[in-house]
């Protein structure tokens, strides 16, 4: 963690968003790097430009994947749930997977094969626990609707709901080695109760040796 | 940009049957210049029925060439920055040695003498002629359909001598559809008694036996909606005939002015033969020396050369984590569209080929 983090609690946003910034921070020059839902590729051509990786990412929406390409990103066109076991182990430095989990059918497989083909993962997830999503449930009765999630739960992309106290449970059952630990309330680094406070998580996982 | 034929003569060409070829021409025009570093080099590979005049207008005839639009100034493969080559593949009948030439042993016309050629015959005849160009490494080779084998044959034999590999449209190995269709053309050839066991040279030539063998690649080179959108049922008052009836026979008779039936025949049962991974464990193996970076292009309503089997290369070269980018590109027409998609094409081909060159120049 930065020393300039630490005296202020607003963390730098890059591409407009504050997980981006932290895994730029967290990526090491030089490396190379999965992006898994990489969109139209602009944290890979980031990272490449800034940080001189290796960077290959997976989409699965043809116009996306072609404007990542465009930016000269290797970008693979397909399902990230399939596209993973085609992978050798070990093959990336760095496997990041931004605001997707509570989207993918099987979140401990993909998580899995992420640590298997990556030797570190980067997991940034919206966290369920949020008082405000708390609140809009105990008020309403309803799906909880918020400006974090604004999808009714008919079109909701997201299907698994889940909180930062659900992934510590599930990683210390996996045994696997977290490395470090991110929760933003907006671009405000939350330093107290993530699961109460914390919007976003952004985690480091290593595979336990 | 204008585009000029020319012609290089090497002295023998060793097949994968075991005949040796002497002497060999090969056809093939530049565009752009070569830099002094000889690293912007790029080799164009055509489809079945295409020539050395890839880009261009033929001073002669005036038309443009086979891929006018992706090549050329400010286009996907930039003339102002690359330095591109095409020609004729080894069996044709536009410059390049093939069954329509004269075989100096008997001062006769080769017809069905020629030997049995292959895809990698094709391949090894552009390495000598890149070679004598002084090119060691290629920027990138591309090319689609029947061009795109030849890419995937230059990145398994040459890795060390192709910083890229643009596939489009292409497999890695003939489906029993896609032979099928192929032969459906040869028997059509065969079958016309002009074709006279391919000794029509200087005679009347099979010309209808030819043009519906390209009628029916016409069709496989199109999809159910684009012909929908083209023709309809719609009728041509003046022949009573249907739009797409009156549009084949065009195409048909066209194809006759320039294109050699023998040719058809050798270069079909070159694409039929070519198996990337024959006599090794897996594609994956034939792969795994290419440390070349490759953009891997296919169409969603290509039923001749259908994804999956492009696919199959990506994951192929996942398997060993190799730089490979792909997309399925949304059109309607069919196999065609790797000649017609040019916007989509020239986005992803100029952001590709600029990642490649940061890298080659890195080196």
């Amino acid at each position: 963690m930065t020393a300039a983090r630490q005296s202020d609690p607003f963390v730098r946003d890059l591409l407009g968003r504050g997980d981006y910034a932290i895994f730029s921070e967290i990526v090491a020059p030089q490396t190379c790097v999965l992006d898994l839902g990489c969109g139209d590729g602009e944290l890979l051509s980031w990272l490449a430009e800034n940080k001189d990786v290796d960077a290959r990412g997976v989409e699965m929406d043809a116009a996306k994947v072609q404007k990542a390409i465009a930016k000269g990103v290797s970008c693979y066109q397909g399902n990230l749930e399939e596209c993973l076991a085609d992978y050798p182990d070990g093959a990336f430095d760095y496997v990041i997977l931004s605001q997707t989990l509570q989207e993918v059918r099987r979140p401990l497989q993909v998580m899995n094969e992420m640590l298997r083909v990556g030797r570190r993962a980067i997991v940034a997830f919206p966290n369920f626990g949020h008082w405000r999503v708390r609140l809009a449930h105990l008020f309403t009765g309803r799906a909880p609707k918020t400006t974090r999630f604004p999808h009714e739960w008919y079109d909701s992309p997201n299907i698994h709901f889940f909180t930062v106290d659900d992934f510590e449970i599930l990683a210390a059952r996996e045994n696997w080695t977290i490395e470090k630990r991110v929760f933003l309330d907006g671009n405000r680094e939350v330093k107290m109760l993530p699961n109460l406070l914390a919007e976003t998580a952004v985690y480091l996982v290593r595979r336990h040796a | 940009m204008v585009a000029l034929t020319q012609t290089k003569r090497f002295d023998s060409l060793e097949l994968d049957c075991g005949v040796t070829l002497a002497p060999v021409d090969v056809a093939y025009q530049t565009y752009g210049t070569l830099n002094a570093q000889r690293s912007n080099a790029i080799l164009i590979t055509h489809a079945f029925s295409g020539d050395a005049h890839a880009a261009g207008i033929d001073p002669q005839t005036q038309q443009k060439g086979w891929w006018d639009s992706m090549i050329g100034p400010g286009k996907g493969f930039d003339t102002d920055q690359y330095f591109i080559i095409c020609s004729n593949v080894l069996g044709g009948c536009r410059g390049t040695t093939g069954p329509g030439s004269l075989n100096p042993a008997t001062g006769q016309v080769f017809a069905m003498t020629f030997p049995v050629i292959t895809i990698g015959d094709m391949v090894r005849l552009q390495a000598k002629l890149i070679e004598s160009l002084e090119i060691d490494r290629l920027l990138s080779v591309a090319g689609g359909s029947m061009g795109g084998m030849q890419v995937l044959e230059w990145a398994a034999r040459y890795p060390d001598r192709v910083a890229s590999a643009i596939p489009i449209a292409t497999t890695p190995r003939h489906s029993a559809q896609q032979i099928a269709f192929n032969e459906v053309g040869r028997q059509a050839i065969m079958a016309d008694p002009d074709w006279n066991n391919g000794n029509y040279y200087g005679g009347k030539l099979p010309g209808r036996g030819l043009s519906v063998a390209r009628m029916v690649g016409h069709i496989t080179y199109m999809s159910d909606e684009s012909m929908r959108q083209k023709f309809g049922r719609r009728q041509r008052e003046d022949q009573g005939i249907f739009e797409v009836e009156s549009y084949l026979r065009y195409r048909g008779s066209q194809f006759v002015d320039r294109f050699d039936a023998n040719s058809y025949l050798y270069i079909t049962k070159a694409m039929d033969l070519f198996d990337l991974a024959a006599g090794q464990q897996s594609l994956t193996a034939v792969l795994e020396r290419a440390k070349t970076k490759f953009l891997v292009i296919s169409f969603t309503s290509d039923w001749l050369y259908p994804s999956y089997q492009s696919q199959e290369v990506v994951n192929a070269l996942r398997r060993r984590n190799q730089d490979v980018a792909y997309i399925e590109l949304t059109s309607q027409y069919g196999h065609d569209a790797f000649l017609v998609e040019v916007d989509e094409q020239t986005e992803i081909v100029k952001g590709f080929l600029h990642r490649v060159t940061k890298g080659v120049n890195r080196r």
